[in-house]
């Protein structure tokens, strides 16, 4: 069964290229454009990782990492930020993300980043 | 309530002035002499009534050794010592500070009080560049056109087996993504460039402030405009600094509108058309004065810049695709510098400035030596240089504006390296 990604990107066109490489990588990728259907996603159906873009609207990148890290039941998911700025990397990195991407990304470094982090070599 | 401080020294200088020892006006004034001394030297504060005692003494107006100005010099003087920890400042001697070099007084008064706008400036500047909404949005809004465009181009070129409604679906997040680079660029662009005025960021150069003046009026200073008008417009301008220097450019304008009247000098630029040292031989004056008159006349899109002899830019009027370094030197290729080192040679050139697509421009630049102090005094240098649009064919020199902001990777001259990606590597 393929692994399962999260993706979370209120940007449509950079979420279907995410999707579109990460589905042609043999990965199953859902998708959420903010953090209340974000965070009921992640309950429905448990990825193997997620993928969770800094600015979005509404909730911030850095509460809806801070919610999935406060539920037992995800707090040792793997989670990348999509990240703009240095600043915002020092933040994430202290709110608990994993793996870190600054935009804008190259593609085969974020499919690469993805295989690391799902252990798939 | 002790009087003012440096009664003292009043009482010392009007002592002396009338001629009386020490000793006899404490003696009038019942005191001992000893204590006068102490408070003549500033080093004792008078009460009311021994003041009142020794004006008698002195056969003068009390409030004549008021020093309400010092009085404020040495607050501040005070104030400024607190704010720097009073590390080894002697504030017990402020009052003899200010007597003996009252200049040098408000001289550190008017630098501490410039330090502190500077620190508020630069605290506004800081905050409005990390929280400014605008601006945080709209460099969220390119990266995140930029980063789209970047993935889906780079799906598009390395997926050569692409499913068709694959591709299309990408050809046209690609078109619209552009269309948001497009706009998100211009409207960044426009908020930089036209921003907030001057006063609202607190913070410009007296140049800038004179530049910003002369922008408003169109870079002209009509030759017939009283003097009255122009005066309280410049008494408008926020520092001193700018204020001198913009009556220093109302006056050379009135100098080069006397050499080229506005009648004659429209004659020649109708038969000379824009070359510079052509209308300066008809009138009989300085290129440089022609240039300026150029650069001021409606109709031909002239900029100009101008510099003294360290290569700082003195003036600075832009012409369109030709952005000027608002901030440090400008780029050493530029031909103003080239006339700067070899003066009374005109140097005429087409150039295409880095970062403005094929758009071109001829300039013309000229430089000269004066000693205004004669033989024996300093040689001081000027050179101008006039920018037009391009008019004509002929080789091209590349030029930027200034390195920080030059993306030419192959640049001979560059002195600092570009905040921008390198371009034209060879």
């Amino acid at each position: 069964m393929a692994q399962h990604v999260l993706l979370i990107e209120d940007e449509p066109n950079i979420a279907e290229a995410i999707r579109f490489l990460l589905t042609r990588d043999g990965l199953r990728v859902s998708h959420a454009a903010e953090g209340a259907a974000a965070l009921a996603l992640l309950h429905r159906d448990p990825p193997d990782m997620v993928i969770l873009d800094h600015m979005l609207p509404g909730m911030s990148g850095l509460e809806i990492l801070s919610a999935i890290r406060a539920d037992p039941a995800s707090r040792d998911l793997p989670v990348m930020m999509l990240t703009a700025r240095g600043r915002d990397r020092e933040m994430a990195e202290r709110a608990g993300a994993d793996r870190f991407m600054t935009k804008p990304f190259a593609n085969a470094e974020i499919v690469a980043e993805v295989r690391s982090m799902l252990g798939r070599g | 309530m002790p009087l003012p401080a440096l009664t003292g020294t009043k009482l010392r200088e009007r002592r002396l002035a009338a001629g009386l020892r020490q000793s006899d006006v404490a003696a009038t004034a019942g005191i001992s002499a000893s204590y006068l001394n102490l408070i003549e030297h500033n080093r004792r504060k008078v009460t009311p009534e021994v003041m009142e005692r020794l004006a008698d003494a002195l056969s003068i107006d009390r409030q004549a050794l008021a020093e309400g100005k010092d009085a404020v010099l040495v607050a501040d003087l005070r104030a400024a010592a607190a704010r720097g920890g009073e590390q080894g400042v002697e504030v017990e001697r402020v009052d003899e500070f200010v007597h003996r070099l009252p200049g040098w007084a408000a001289l550190l008064v008017t630098l501490d009080a410039r330090g502190l706008a500077l620190e508020r400036a630069v605290e506004a500047l800081n905050d409005r560049m990390t929280h400014d909404p605008h601006l945080s949005q709209s460099l969220h809004e390119l990266l995140s056109s930029l980063s789209s465009v970047r993935a889906t181009a780079a799906i598009l070129a390395e997926t050569p087996d692409l499913e068709p409604d694959w591709a299309a679906r990408f050809h046209r997040n690609l078109h619209q993504d552009s269309e948001r680079l497009a706009a998100g660029a211009e409207a960044l662009v426009g908020f930089l460039d036209a921003g907030q005025g001057i006063e609202e960021q607190g913070i410009a150069a007296p140049q800038e402030e004179v530049e910003d003046w002369l922008r408003g009026r169109g870079w002209a200073l009509a030759d017939g405009e009283p003097t009255a008008g122009l005066e309280d417009e410049i008494a408008r301008l926020a520092s001193s600094a700018a204020r001198s220097l913009a009556r220093a450019h109302v006056a050379r304008a009135r100098e080069d509108a006397a050499w080229l009247p506005e009648a004659e000098f429209a004659a020649a630029l109708e038969d000379l058309g824009s070359d510079p040292l052509a209308v300066a031989d008809r009138f009989g004056c300085s290129p440089l004065a022609a240039m300026r008159r150029m650069a001021g006349a409606a109709g031909m899109q002239a900029g100009l810049v101008a510099c003294d002899g360290s290569g700082t830019l003195i003036f600075r009027k832009p012409a369109t695709g030709f952005p000027l370094p608002r901030f440090g030197s400008a780029c050493p290729l530029w031909p103003l510098y080239a006339a700067l080192g070899r003066p009374m040679q005109p140097v005429e050139a087409r150039v295409q400035m880095a970062g403005q697509s094929d758009r071109r421009h001829r300039v013309v630049a000229w430089g000269e030596v004066r000693h205004p102090q004669g033989l024996r005094g300093p040689e001081l240098r000027e050179a101008a240089m006039l920018i037009l649009p391009d008019d004509g064919d002929g080789p091209v020199t590349r030029i930027g504006s200034s390195c920080r902001v030059c993306a030419r990777g192959d640049c001979p001259a560059r002195r600092e390296p570009s905040i921008l990606a390198s371009e034209g590597v060879a």
